[in-house]
């Protein structure tokens, strides 16, 4: 199953290394990582999106998540309401016959053209994974030349539903 | 003339506040009470050579002869006195050749401040002389690291090294110091408070999971304790024997938890595991509740997890939660210090179910299948061998090994009764580790009788630090268990892969005795068991050094045994006494 944990570490040199080293030390399947500053001077985010078999591993990663030294609070957030975004950029092959007719598939997806050349064009989308997908998805009969994917950055929404789903992120005993 | 004088004497105050930053790593080890060095020099810590040369012997260095040797050695000092071990080395190949040592410390959570050199900050990640990623190296095999980037950070990041290798659940922390940091000189003196938000080790545990304990073992019909490293650590043996002696429970431990619990007690029923005792492994398979105290469950004493303490609840406390429920699901969590759990549980007087039939018959295991060995007419037996020990050291000696058989006679047959006197490589398994960690115990604990229980294969790898042994007089009994084989190795390839001894009888061994003495150091062989008496008397009533070349049964093996694989009430090789 696919979860989405966050981590808030302290931007100490190496700390990518630490967390990804320890992650492919114990085996755990990521998906994605995004790590980027936050609101607080020295204090990084990253999210992580791991595939894992079942609940105890991922109680076993958050666990060996909060025992790095640099990583200040980690959390599953994927029972909760949350927001959760990537970007993407998709180069995508287009002659003047196709241009008007990719214009008209990425409207919907809130898609932006980046630039425009001869025989392409580059195009931006934000949303979550299964958007992104969609997208590339509809825009493969074009041939898509190159794609990148940030992976996912999420946060949990200012209001959650009354019901909440257990928290595995921080489990306290 | 008057002022001439005191301009002088400002300067010389000055100069006096002048200090290299090597200078103010030696007065950090000085300021931690660090009285015992493992070390050896090297291009990129010079400066710290020539400080610690200023500094007129603030605390005793010793150098051995392999940088292995020297982590080993910390990692005995540190198992037997509780402080922290402290090594310092050179940058690449000296920092490299410590990388076992380090990820044993880590295996085994023993509190080792590893200081490595490195070279200077202009000319890191240019392979330059002696360079060596020594953070890349050593992140996964430490609990923390730290390269050291700015003179002003040094005595900052020392304290917080000994803090975290020290506290919480103990482990090696690695600081590596570019060469021109320890020459950096300056006047100013810097913050020692360092500031670790992320790193808060639960110590007290929640009241809540204790009660929940205390009433699953008000409940338990069939309860059994296991012991582990924890207790030792928490120096909690003497909470763990009130809190047995209390309720009644009979007591397994770990292969490092062997000490935390008298061996000789009654309710002791001895290591538990792949080559744990019959009664031990049994109480564990029929338990209705375990209380883990301080063990991580490893696969060595679990065996196959789906046979393991299958009818039982099972409470786990770990100072260390990610230990909890990583290998054997776990009804009952406590995070938190051994000793603060167990007066915890001390503190609340449960009524408890009536045990008495199954404290009988666990008993009964213990009477009718005990470790067993036969004896041949003439050659020396291993596991007789070690019982000899025993009697001769009265059971007191601090017992250093390396890995393999002997390592598991020593668990076997030497009845450990006290805390802190069993230094083994547990979890990584490391040859070689008898040697230097006798060195480091010796040097801890300079009063106690240490022996070393090596095979002739694991002394070979580190025989070099015989020529610390004699440097300093260190009075360690050195036994070789020969058997002129990878014993373990040959055991397993008899037994599972149809006797093809592929490189595992050691055919050309040195002449260990001659070795000895090659050295400077007593030699003795003894081949026959009817020589054992009489030289085992000679060997500890020697005041110094002794090697002994102990020719025993090349084929024995080690049992019990549970195969790889296998359930633990699916033992080997279990006897029942004929009475």
């Amino acid at each position: 199953m696919q979860r989405i944990i966050t981590a808030t570490v302290q931007n100490s040199s190496g700390v990518l290394n630490r967390i990804t080293g320890m992650l492919s030390k114990r085996a755990f399947n990521i998906e994605s990582i995004t790590v980027g500053t936050s609101e607080i001077e020295g204090i990084s985010k990253m999210t992580f999106v791991v595939d894992v078999s079942d609940e105890s591993k991922i109680e076993q990663l958050t666990k060996q998540l909060n025992k790095q030294i640099d990583v200040l609070k980690v959390n599953d957030i994927t029972d909760y309401s949350i927001v959760a975004r990537e970007l993407a950029l998709i180069k995508v092959g287009s002659t003047s016959a196709t241009r008007s007719e990719i214009q008209g598939i990425i409207e919907p997806f809130r898609a932006r053209v980046l630039d425009i050349s001869r025989d392409s064009m580059i195009i931006e989308v934000t949303g979550k994974p299964d958007k992104v997908e969609a997208l590339a998805d509809l825009l493969q009969p074009y041939g898509i030349i190159e794609l990148k994917r940030t992976g996912v950055t999420a946060f949990r929404r200012g209001k959650q539903p009354r019901q909440q789903v257990q928290d595995f992120g921080s489990i306290s005993i | 003339m008057k002022t001439q004088t005191q301009n002088e004497m400002k300067i010389e105050e000055q100069e006096q506040k002048l200090r290299t930053g090597a200078d103010l790593f030696i007065e950090s080890l000085v300021e931690q009470n660090v009285d015992t060095v493992f070390g050896y020099p090297g291009g990129a810590v010079l400066p710290i050579y020539d400080a610690l040369h200023r500094a007129e012997a603030p605390f005793q260095h010793i150098l051995c002869r392999h940088e292995q040797g020297l982590i080993h050695a910390a990692e005995g000092y540190a198992r037997v006195t509780g402080k922290p071990g402290v090594v310092i080395a050179t940058s690449g190949p000296g920092a490299t050749n410590l990388v076992t040592g380090i990820t044993d410390a880590m295996m085994d959570s023993l509190p080792v401040v590893v200081f490595t050199g490195q070279v200077s900050t202009a000319v890191i990640g240019t392979d330059a002389f002696q360079e060596a990623d020594v953070i890349g190296i050593t992140t996964p095999i430490t609990k923390h690291n730290y390269q050291v980037t700015d003179l002003k950070e040094l005595p900052k990041v020392i304290n917080a090294a000994f803090h975290i290798a020290t506290t919480g659940r103990p482990g090696p922390v690695v600081v590596d110091i570019p060469k021109n940091i320890a020459q950096e000189i300056s006047d100013e003196s810097f913050s020692r408070d360092f500031h670790l938000p992320g790193y808060q080790p639960t110590v007290k545990p929640n009241p809540l999971q204790i009660r929940r304990l205390a009433e699953a073992l008000a409940t338990a019909k069939r309860p059994v304790l296991l012991a582990g490293a924890g207790i030792h650590f928490a120096d909690a043996d003497k909470e763990l024997l009130e809190f047995a002696e209390k309720y009644n429970l009979p007591v397994t431990t770990t292969l490092l938890g062997l000490g935390s619990f008298p061996g000789g007690h009654e309710q002791a029923l001895g290591m538990a595991g792949m080559h744990g005792s019959y009664a031990a492994n049994m109480a564990i398979y029929e338990a209705d509740l375990l209380i883990n105290i301080g063990a991580r469950f490893d696969d060595r004493l679990t065996g196959a997890l789906q046979h393991f303490a299958p009818n039982a609840k099972v409470a786990h406390v770990d100072i260390d939660p990610a230990e909890i429920g990583k290998n054997v699901e776990t009804n009952i969590p406590v995070v938190g210090d051994a000793k603060e759990a167990l007066q915890g549980l001390l503190k609340i007087d449960i009524e408890k179910e009536d045990c008495t039939e199954w404290y009988k018959s666990v008993l009964d295991n213990k009477s009718s299948s005990p470790f067993w060995f036969e004896r041949s007419d003439d050659l020396i037996s291993p596991q007789w061998l070690i019982e000899e020990l025993h009697r001769e050291t009265s059971g007191e000696a601090i017992i250093t090994t390396d890995v393999g058989q002997h390592q598991m006679w020593a668990a076997q047959f030497y009845q450990f009764n006290e805390p802190h006197k069993w230094v083994t490589s547990g979890g990584l398994g490391t040859m070689g580790f008898g040697v230097p960690a006798a060195i480091g115990a010796q040097l801890g604990r300079p009063g106690e009788t240490v022996v070393s229980i090596v095979g002739d294969g694991g002394f070979q790898m580190t025989m070099q630090e015989l020529a610390v042994i004699k440097q300093h007089q260190l009075p360690i009994k050195l036994i070789i268990v020969n058997n002129e084989a990878l014993g373990m190795v040959r055991q397993w390839q008899e037994d599972f892969y149809e006797e093809r001894y592929s490189s595992s009888l050691m055919t050309e061994n040195p002449d260990f005795v001659k070795l000895a003495e090659g050295f400077g150091i007593k030699g003795v062989r003894v081949a026959n068991e009817a020589d054992v008496p009489g030289v085992m008397k000679e060997v500890f009533s020697y005041d110094g050094p002794v090697l002994v070349d102990a020719r025993v049964q090349k084929l024995d093996k080690v049992f019990p045994m549970v195969a790889p694989g296998k359930g633990n009430h699916e033992m080997l090789g279990v006897r029942r006494c004929s009475e």
